[in-house]
């Protein structure tokens, strides 16, 4: 399906800036959002506009209720003379994956990758329940919520999670969040804390579901020798590879994540015992045990120290989010090895998986 | 280093105002389908999907393509979706082709649709935001003003952009997928027909269409062990510039300037008249190819009207401009600029039917987007690049 590792081109994360994660962005619109991550990154790199190769970036209309709300995304970019820019309706993370693949072609040595969301516009339910089949499933609005909660009882039933389980990842995801200055939408818990809440949509209680964040992140890419010059420990993407699932939810196996099992493959996980890290997307406490185990992360490896979706859930932010997080481990020395995850679509129906290492193959 | 890469298939839907017969999925599915069974290839040997669209308030579902894996055929591998505004289409098709050119794969399917009998366009694009312009009765009260304005400068007769809505619309009886086959299509016909945004008339705009339009992109080593004929990827560029600014020249964008001298740089273009057999550009209504053949250098500024004077674009002509019938002919908005990418390939591979331009080897596809704003180019040959 693919080429062998050894033909590609060495590219890495080279610096990562968010925005805080709040929970609602009211007096700023989704131009003024992403303007400071942007600014900020170019900044830590020395870069500009015009010394970017490509630029590209992750939103979503619905979000702000605006078609092409990406075009005026890019009047804050400085695309003056114009520069060579693309966008994805997609999380930010397949806006870095497309980045990678055009940093192969070898003829441009960097590039900026941006994503930016203002959830709070609206009721994110309701918006993402518009993601859905529309002839059939849509007219009756489940929400990511509600189809999230089928697939926790699916796992507990399965005796793939365990409520323990979940409460721990919630308590752990929410304290990490606590101690992030960059996330301003979760609290400091215990596990205990977590089990003694009400439920929210049975069996999800409110801190088993990502609260609703305005956010965005920039980060900047480069290839070999370029990379060296702009980072003293560069963070090497080894691989970075994406799968999706059948949409359909009642045709898939909801208690395990196939497609994310496929890309941790495809994209070079290898040894888990190798992985000292990970930031992986799961706006639900149960989805970040079956994406653990999909990718095959040993019980040491630290999940989530940035607090990761659970803490705060900045939509089309969050994957990118989760590469920034785990390149800034590896640049800082924190680790040697990492794996950060994005999802999209109900009950993860689609997944990526990026390895970043401290050395260069 | 990049891989040599080809245009291996091809497949559109009939484009119509309203596919009734098809769902979404179903629209998709009769494109992609048509594709690989032109590049002699099943479901099974895609590596991976590409989707492309207009924005998702057109049809009113959020990220389809999550809903369209399964007839696309994406389930277990990658699939992306691309979104630049009107240029999306050729953008798709440049996002692709990337995949195969660098490396990471050897056979991709693209696929670019919209379905406007299921949408509103019109709504769609007049979102008022607040502190925010309104955009104003669509595309065409956008666009009205820089026709003006061009129309001024050039001091282009009025007849201009009648002849091209003609133009369009003959190579368009020739074209079977074409949307709009207006038999009795004539000069005086356009010229009567109602002024919707001065000069625009209603028979100088395109259509609201359904349909979607796909392609396999496949490696050398894949393009070469099969029968089907290829097009060779020999440049793809995309430029994009702000909105406004103060001193922007909307009329001949700096973007598409640099977009195309990047794209002819990269295919050893150096005369694009002389060098290229025919062009599948981006018109969605009549004035823009005049204002085009500028942007593109096929001639000098204020020059354009006289190549459609001429008949120069005409199917006969030096310079073919959209054989097919172009975006004046059909308009699925998200798919329109991958049509003109593989319309280009169609003339490259002889596959064009009674619009091919003889002898063609070596075409231009050129999408436009936003405020033309946004550009996305490909120049396809017969030989390998």
């Amino acid at each position: 399906m693919s080429t062998t590792g050894s033909t590609r081109r060495d590219v890495a994360v080279v610096a990562y800036s968010q925005t805080p994660f709040v929970p609602k962005a009211a007096d700023h619109n989704e131009v003024e959002l992403v303007m400071p991550a942007v600014h900020d990154v170019l900044e830590r790199t020395g870069l500009d506009s015009q010394r970017i190769g490509f630029t590209v970036s992750g939103s979503n209309d619905y979000l702000m209720g605006q078609p092409f709300s990406f075009v005026s995304a890019l009047d804050g970019v400085g695309a003056w003379p114009p520069i060579e820019e693309s966008h994805v309706e997609m999380d930010g993370a397949w806006a870095l994956y497309e980045a990678w693949v055009r940093l192969q072609h070898g003829d441009i040595d960097t590039a900026l990758v941006y994503a930016f969301g203002k959830s709070s516009s609206g009721d994110l339910g309701r918006v993402l329940s518009l993601q859905l089949e529309p002839y059939t499933t849509q007219p009756l609005w489940p929400e990511p919520d509600h189809l999230a909660a089928i697939q926790a009882r699916l796992c507990l039933e399965g005796g793939v999670v365990t409520h323990e389980q979940m409460a721990e990842v919630a308590a752990r995801s929410n304290t990490n969040g606590f101690h992030n200055d960059a996330v301003a939408t979760s609290t400091a818990m215990t596990a205990a804390e977590v089990a003694g809440q009400a439920m929210a949509f049975d069996p999800l209680r409110p801190s088993d579901i990502g609260p609703v964040a305005d956010g965005a992140a920039a980060i900047v890419l480069a290839a070999g020798d370029t990379a060296r010059d702009l980072s003293d420990r560069p963070a090497w993407i080894s691989g970075i590879a994406h799968r999706i699932e059948s949409h359909a939810i009642g045709t898939r196996d909801l208690t395990t994540s196939a497609s994310t099992r496929l890309a941790a493959q495809a994209a070079g996980v290898g040894d888990p015992a190798s992985i000292e890290l990970a930031e992986l997307y799961a706006p639900y406490s149960h989805q970040e045990v079956l994406l653990a185990e999909a990718i095959g992360l040993r019980a040491s490896a630290d999940i989530n120290p940035s607090g990761g979706a659970l803490a705060a859930h900045p939509l089309m932010v969050a994957g990118l989010a989760r590469i920034g997080e785990a390149a800034e481990r590896i640049t800082n020395g924190d680790a040697d090895r990492a794996v950060a995850h994005a999802t999209a679509g109900p009950c993860l129906q689609q997944n990526l998986v990026a390895v970043l290492e401290g050395t260069a193959r | 280093m990049t891989v040599r890469t080809a245009v291996v298939g091809v497949g559109q839907t009939k484009y119509s105002s309203g596919r009734t017969d098809k769902s979404i999925p179903g629209l998709v599915r009769e494109a992609a389908q048509r594709a690989l069974t032109d590049a002699q290839c099943d479901w099974a040997d895609i590596d991976a999907v590409v989707i492309g669209k207009a924005p998702d308030m057109f049809e009113g579902i959020t990220q389809p393509e999550l809903y369209l894996a399964d007839a696309l055929g994406a389930v277990g591998k990658p699939m992306m979706r691309v979104h630049t505004a009107g240029s999306v289409g050729g953008s798709t098709a440049i996002v692709a082709a990337g995949l195969v050119r660098s490396g990471v794969h050897r056979r991709v399917l693209t696929v670019a649709w919209e379905k406007q009998s299921e949408s509103d366009a019109m709504f769609a694009l007049a979102i008022r935001i607040p502190f925010s312009p309104p955009l104003v009765a669509g595309a065409g009260g956008y666009f009205a003003p820089h026709i003006r304005s061009y129309i001024h400068q050039s001091g282009a007769p009025d007849h201009i952009g009648i002849k091209v809505a003609v133009k369009d619309r003959l190579n368009a009886l020739k074209n079977p997928y074409a949307h709009l086959h207006l038999t009795d299509i004539d000069e005086e016909m356009v010229r009567e027909s109602p002024m919707l945004w001065d000069p625009i008339r209603y028979l100088e705009t395109c259509p609201s269409s359904d349909g979607a339009c796909a392609m396999v992109l496949a490696a050398e080593d894949v393009a070469d062990a099969t029968d089907s004929p290829a097009a060779w990827i020999h440049g793809t560029s995309m430029r994009s510039e702000p909105t406004m600014f103060a001193g922007r020249n909307q009329v001949l964008p700096q973007a598409g300037i640099d977009c195309a001298k990047d794209v002819y740089a990269q295919a050893g273009v150096t005369d694009p008249r002389q060098d290229l057999d025919a062009a599948e550009v981006y018109v969605p209504f009549s004035w823009f190819e005049p204002m085009w053949m500028e942007n593109l250098g096929f001639c000098a500024e204020h020059e354009g009207w006289k190549m459609t004077d001429s008949g120069a674009t005409a199917l006969d002509g030096d310079m073919p401009i959209n054989p097919s019938g172009g975006v004046l002919s059909s308009n699925p908005i998200g798919a329109s600029g991958m049509i003109r990418f593989a319309e280009a390939a169609q003339q490259v591979r002889h596959r064009a039917g009674d619009f091919q331009v003889d002898g063609a080897r070596r075409t231009l596809g050129h999408a436009y987007g936003g405020g033309s704003q946004f550009f996305a180019m490909w120049v396809v040959g017969a030989d390998k690049p």
